[in-house]
């Protein structure tokens, strides 16, 4: 390790410890600290190993989790998996962790739930660690004030062999952000604005570093929204420093330290943030106090709006690329240029997804929620991100909330995030969704999605169509969004 | 064990639009295989064939005059999104050898390089006139020297590309980064041992 009193951020310090060995001309080898895994993206890279005849390096390290493509309708009273190639995926992936000691927080496990919530929840993801999974929302774990980012199966399969990656160090850029949030505006009102300013290319090649007043004042679930979709503005990885905020989360949870090492982890863990001084290669400021709560209109993260606003028209466009992309998207979405976004009627309302389906994100829809009703052929699909969170919600009644408003309340997973275990929209159908991609088909073929806060989705839901969560806050006696 | 990248010269797929995403590339129905092999039914099925199967003539793969072709010419930011790497896996199992586009997406690039499908970045004006050249001689080809680092458009025009240089050798030699890093293993073990684990999974 480099002796050096040159002010370092965040990302070169975690950076820097990890390097294994830096040899001329070649990427390092970057040691990683923690691997998590799921069913979709994992069978090849096992397959891989098994050929090489290879065991996994740190089985110890890595940790595994079924998500992606399960059901979640309650599997009780012994049913199998329907979807018979989803049902064979989480069979190879409970071989896999079998032939290979990994643990599995599998089917039927309390501590089930979607990678990104597991791992902070059981305190496996902490500050100053580096952190892969096989999936790009591994950013999520960032929060923590981990160098977190998702990797593709080779890279899975370079992991489980040698718990190192070949990596070029990242650029930084850092994304702060001032002021306060006004009520009924929250974490994913910050992200959305983001992506909608700097374009989902924004950040290639860069790791974001989230700063300001108003990144500190958020409590952990709500930075891990923050950084979940820094891969939707480019960035393979997105942070914030570690503060009192991370250690009070952390502490007391299965993994992490305790006693003595909690301690010294909690010293160690103060060194980190970035030096005074240190420089970023690329940087943008925000100003949280300007915000409204926003959504998308398009078929990708970048083409959002403020919820008050109106559908761009494609003849502003700066270039003829975006023009046409614009006029596709619209056509996708059957949207004319210069309608209200609020206002459009919404056939399914989903609440769920790594971006979205903490305890806090089911605690603010439910405040809106309770007492009300969701609207006439408006479809409510609830679901948390982890049996955890599912257990915690239900002690709070707040499935009771969901069910008496006319919403379904079910399992833990991906679900219509990403639609491939039979929870999907029909072709035509509008989603307002709290997940985080709006892509062409992503929550069922021809279906279309405005992505926006848990609030905005819960107004939405009780109107019926896009609705500014703003006035139902203001009705609400609790607080929600912003503080 | 890849096979080394080789010289090859091909007639080109253009798909002008910008930001394709890895859910367009292979939408994730088609992520429940535990194989590789397979995924070009998938390649961009949702654009290929309408809601009841059957093709849709005027995306481009489907027009006849373009299958066998191994070069696609990829509006601006090509690969963003999701990390599957059947992204890459479904363009090659298609004939996909080569995508050229302003940029890529990181995680897309990564997982292209690992297996042998080139993501070849150029300039906005040699983009557009590329698509130009495409447009007026649909069966212009393009000849991709990787170990020169050039492509050669046609008889005459030939430009360079960039491309990280370890990823180079490593596709020209057919070096699988597996072994690589564990013919390095030792420092591993020093790196191991002077850094104490930070967790463990099975406590
Ligand atoms: S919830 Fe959606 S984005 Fe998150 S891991 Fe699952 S599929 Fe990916």
């Amino acid at each position: 390790m480099p002796e050096t009193t040159r002010p370092r951020t965040l990302v070169e310090k975690i950076w820097e410890e990890h390097v294994v060995l830096q040899e001329e001309g070649a990427p390092a080898i970057l040691a990683i600290d923690l691997h998590l895994v799921h069913e979709v993206t994992s069978p090849q890279a096992f397959t891989g190993l098994r050929a090489r005849g290879l065991p996994v390096r740190h089985p110890e390290r890595t940790v595994a989790t079924a998500d992606h493509s399960i059901p979640t309708l309650p599997l009780g009273r012994g049913l199998p998996i329907v979807d018979t190639q989803a049902a064979f995926q989480v069979s190879e992936l409970e071989r896999n962790c079998r032939d290979f000691g990994i643990p599995l927080h599998g089917m039927g496990s309390e501590t089930r739930g979607i990678v990104h919530v597991i791992g902070p929840e059981l305190g496996l993801s902490q500050p100053g660690m580096t952190i892969v999974c096989g999936d790009s929302h591994t950013a999520t774990h960032g929060a923590l004030g981990a160098l977190a980012f998702g990797i593709g199966t080779s890279e899975v399969e370079m992991v489980l062999a040698t718990q190192c990656l070949l990596q070029r160090r990242p650029k930084t850029y850092e994304v702060r952000v001032d002021g306060r949030l006004a009520p009924g505006v929250s974490a994913k009102d910050i992200i959305l604005a983001l992506i909608a300013r700097i374009g989902v290319g924004g950040g290639t090649g860069h790791v974001f570093e989230y700063t300001g007043e108003a990144i500190r004042a958020l409590g952990m679930e709500q930075r891990m929204t923050i950084c979940n979709m820094s891969i939707e503005g480019g960035a393979r990885a997105g942070l914030i420093a570690p503060d009192e905020t991370t250690f009070e989360y952390l502490h007391g949870r299965r993994h992490a330290p305790r006693g003595a090492a909690w301690d010294a982890a909690v010293a160690r863990w103060r060194t980190l943030p970035s030096d005074p001084g240190a420089a970023y290669d690329r940087s943008i400021t925000l100003d949280a106090s300007a915000l409204e709560p926003m959504v998308t209109y398009g078929t990708n993260p970048g083409m959002g709006i403020p919820i008050t606003g109106r559908i761009p028209a494609p003849e502003d466009a700066p270039d003829e690329a975006r023009r046409r992309a614009l006029e596709r998207a619209l056509a996708y979405m059957d949207l004319r240029p210069g309608e209200p976004i609020a206002g459009r009627q919404v056939d399914v309302v989903f609440l769920g997804s790594c971006t979205n389906s903490r305890i806090g994100d089911l605690r603010e829809a439910a405040a809106l929620l309770r007492g009300r009703h969701v609207a006439p052929g408006t479809r409510l699909l609830v679901v948390p991100g982890s049996q955890q969170v599912k257990a915690q919600a239900e002690r709070e009644g707040l499935d009771e909330v969901f069910r008496a408003a006319g919403g379904e309340w079910r399992e833990s997973g991906c679900s219509m995030c990403i639609a491939m275990n039979g929870d999907q929209l029909e072709p035509g159908q509008y989603a307002i969704s709290t997940s985080n991609r709006n892509f062409e088909g992503r929550q069922g073929t021809g279906g279309r999605t405005f992505l926006a806060s848990p609030l905005t989705a819960a107004a939405s839901a009780i109107a019926g169509v896009v609705a500014d969560p703003r006035p139902l806050v203001d009705r609400t006696a609790v607080q929600v969004g912003g503080r | 064990m890849p096979e080394p990248v080789t010289a090859f010269t091909s007639r080109v797929v253009p798909l002008p639009a910008e930001n394709v995403d890895t859910d367009q590339i292979i939408p994730a129905r088609f992520l429940k295989t535990t194989d590789k092999a397979g995924l070009a039914e998938g390649l961009f099925y949702n654009w290929r064939y309408g809601p009841d199967g059957t093709p849709r003539p005027d995306f481009v793969l489907n027009r006849p005059e373009m299958q066998g072709r191994a070069i696609l010419l990829a509006g601006a930011n090509f690969g963003p999104g999701s990390s599957r790497e059947h992204a890459p896996w479904a363009l090659l199992s298609w004939g996909i050898r080569a995508v050229i586009s302003t940029g890529f997406a990181d995680i897309f690039r990564a997982n292209a390089l690992k297996n042998g499908l080139l993501p070849i970045v150029v300039s906005s004006e040699r983009h557009a006139a590329l698509f130009g050249r495409v447009a007026a001689d649909p069966d212009v080809e393009l000849t991709v020297d990787l170990a020169a680092q050039t492509v050669r458009v046609g008889d005459a025009d030939t430009f360079a590309f960039e491309i990280d240089p370890f990823a180079r050798r490593m596709l020209l030699e057919g070096t699988d980064e597996i072994g690589y890093v564990l013919a390095r293993l030792p420092a591993i073990e020093a790196w191991e041992a002077a850094h104490p684990a930070r967790v463990n999974t099975l406590g």
